[in-house]
């Protein structure tokens, strides 16, 4: 009898283990299944005529329930969150592993662990007494697509570096003693070899960041300026299917609350596209 | 060269200062709004005037419980999954494939649809109204894959050799887990727990639907409650008047998040994990 085969199933207590275990693990899973069923259920009658929900105007009091602005919203404020976030994530994450002296490093690791460990709505206070006057007195009104991406963009910063930091030590611990053996200067030893060789790792990263980007509530809700509209700017106001779920669901009823479900299962089948895009890519590497 | 090399080691290193401007400037306001606010008799007092005066007692009361709620249902749950996957399931079986998709899954749902479920399931199916239970419940749903990722690690961490030896000695699977793989991994398990009340502690949206704002002091497990984070909301958006309290409340969570990172730090004794 090999090891890893079950040692024996001969006492009673070895087998209600079994059971209990696999029991709290299907729990696990079926809370997944029941979240689908639930809103699939709750959205159901306007799942149906999705034609209706790709219309531009939201006026649940006359019956018009187009997500389409603030399906909108929710991308560009993610992309843009993204955007500022990656590339900044990344130098950093080099300067960290490679320039900066260990104290500082280790300093500013624990100023990203207290960063990661915010609440969002804390977050969202100091986008709204700090932030939005900010970019309100350089462009009113402030509260607005570009505050959204950069209260976003703290929020995801610390765990996308986490990640970074893996992935560059990783590939760093491969290639960098060959590519330096080479003569090449440090810093194109990052950029031409170290980068690309981590591309996998952080691919998956980035997606994960942007489905928590896109999930996000408070923070956004509280510096976007919920106004439902395609922004003309990055300034202009805007308002995320998020944001509007928390809004409206106090009063919600009949067919204004199916379309918040709606936008909820929205977000949800999003969600999950984006985590399974992230690990079939990792699990390709 | 190297010249070349110290300017690019600066340049980032002004970056790197840049990005933590945000940060420290979110620590400066709320400490400097928040504590002219903050006392004792905050702690303790009703709030009063929707929470412009008086203090956050009911809401500090309401949080404990809801905290307590979730996790006293996550615990278990959470603990019996991650053995199942580290000691009853084949690793390249297909039921752990399952189970490894569903977690994942479960791990990426967004809060808001969580407290979406929460509502219809907890609020509205099983009649419990706007309660410290079913925002309990909702937010057991949440953190549940987080805790399960953070126990599977610490329960993998256990010497391979450990089993063989039991295994050798002819220990039972109980005995083997009571005796030996809980105690090796304790201090990862507590690390997860507490992690996980702090992800508990941080969540707005979901008890928005679930937990309600109402901010008396709780009777019962079936009363409203309002949590920190749902108090600073309101504070911060609804009432004017409110940022004052806010910030002094926003104090008083940030607080409790740094008590839980550094007791997760020094009991898990590895770096933080904020896997999600």
């Amino acid at each position: 009898m090999s090891i890893s085969t079950p040692l024996s199933l001969r006492s009673n207590l070895d087998w209600l283990l079994r059971a209990a275990s696999l029991g709290c693990a299907l729990t696990a899973a079926v809370v997944l299944l029941l979240i689908l069923l639930f809103l699939t259920q709750a959205s159901w009658p306007l799942l149906q005529q999705p034609a209706s929900l790709l219309g531009a105007s939201w006026q649940p009091a006359n019956g018009l329930f187009g997500l389409q602005a603030m399906l909108g919203a929710s991308l560009l404020s993610s992309l843009l969150a993204l955007l500022l976030a990656v590339p900044a994530g990344l130098l950093v994450s080099i300067w960290l592993i490679f320039y900066a002296p260990a104290a500082v490093a280790r300093v500013y690791g624990a100023m990203l662990g207290l960063m990661a460990s915010i609440p969002s709505v804390v977050y969202g206070l100091w986008g709204l007494v700090v932030l939005v006057p900010l970019l309100g007195a350089w462009l009113p009104p402030g509260a607005s697509l570009l505050a959204a991406g950069i209260v976003l963009a703290l929020m995801i910063l610390p765990l996308l570096m986490v990640q970074a930091d893996v992935a560059l030590r990783e590939s760093a611990r491969r290639h960098l003693p060959a590519a330096l053996c080479l003569g090449v200067s440090p810093w194109s030893a990052i950029r031409r070899v170290l980068l690309p060789a981590a591309w996998p790792r952080l691919w998956p990263a980035i997606l994960l960041q942007l489905g928590r980007a896109l999930g996000e509530t408070m923070a956004v809700l509280m510096v976007a300026g919920n106004v439902v509209q395609w922004p003309g700017s990055p300034f202009a106001p805007v308002r995320t299917l998020t944001a509007n779920i928390a809004l409206e669901m106090s009063y919600a009823t009949g067919p204004h609350l199916q379309a918040l479900y709606l936008s909820g299962w929205l977000l949800l089948v999003l969600a999950l596209l984006l985590m399974a895009l992230a690990r079939l890519y990792g699990s390709r590497t | 060269m190297n010249r070349r090399e110290a300017w690019r080691a600066r340049a980032l290193g002004l970056l790197a200062l840049v990005l933590m401007l945000a940060p420290l400037s979110l620590l400066w306001t709320v400490f400097g709004d928040g504590i002219g606010v903050l006392d004792w008799q905050f702690l303790l007092a009703e709030p009063e005037q929707a929470g412009r005066s008086g203090g956050i007692g009911p809401i500090i009361v309401s949080t404990a419980l809801v905290l307590l709620i979730c996790m006293s249902l996550a615990v278990p749950l959470g603990l019996g999954t991650a053995l199942f996957l580290v000691e009853q399931v084949r690793p390249e079986g297909r039921l752990n494939l399952t189970l490894q998709w569903a977690l994942d899954g479960l791990g990426a749902v967004p809060s808001v649809v969580f407290g979406l479920f929460g509502y219809r399931l907890f609020v509205v199916e099983l009649g419990w109204g706007y309660s410290l239970l079913a925002g309990g419940c909702t937010l057991a749903c949440m953190v549940l894959p987080l805790f399960i990722r953070g126990c599977e690690q610490a329960l993998r961490d256990c010497p391979q050799s450990y089993r063989q030896a039991a295994a050798s000695l002819a220990i039972s699977r109980v005995g083997y887990l009571r005796r030996i793989l809980l105690p090796f991994a304790a201090p990862g398990i507590a690390a997860a727990l507490v992690l996980s009340a702090g992800r508990a502690l941080a969540e707005t949206a979901v008890l928005l639907f679930t937990a309600g704002y109402v901010m008396r002091w709780p009777e019962s497990l079936f009363d409203s409650g309002r949590t920190l984070a749902v108090h600073i909301y309101d504070l911060a958006m609804n009432v004017s008047g409110g940022s004052p309290a806010s910030a002094a409340t926003a104090l008083v969570l940030l607080g409790f998040a740094l008590v839980i990172q550094l007791l997760a730090w020094q009991i898990g004794k590895r770096p933080l994990s904020f896997a999600r």
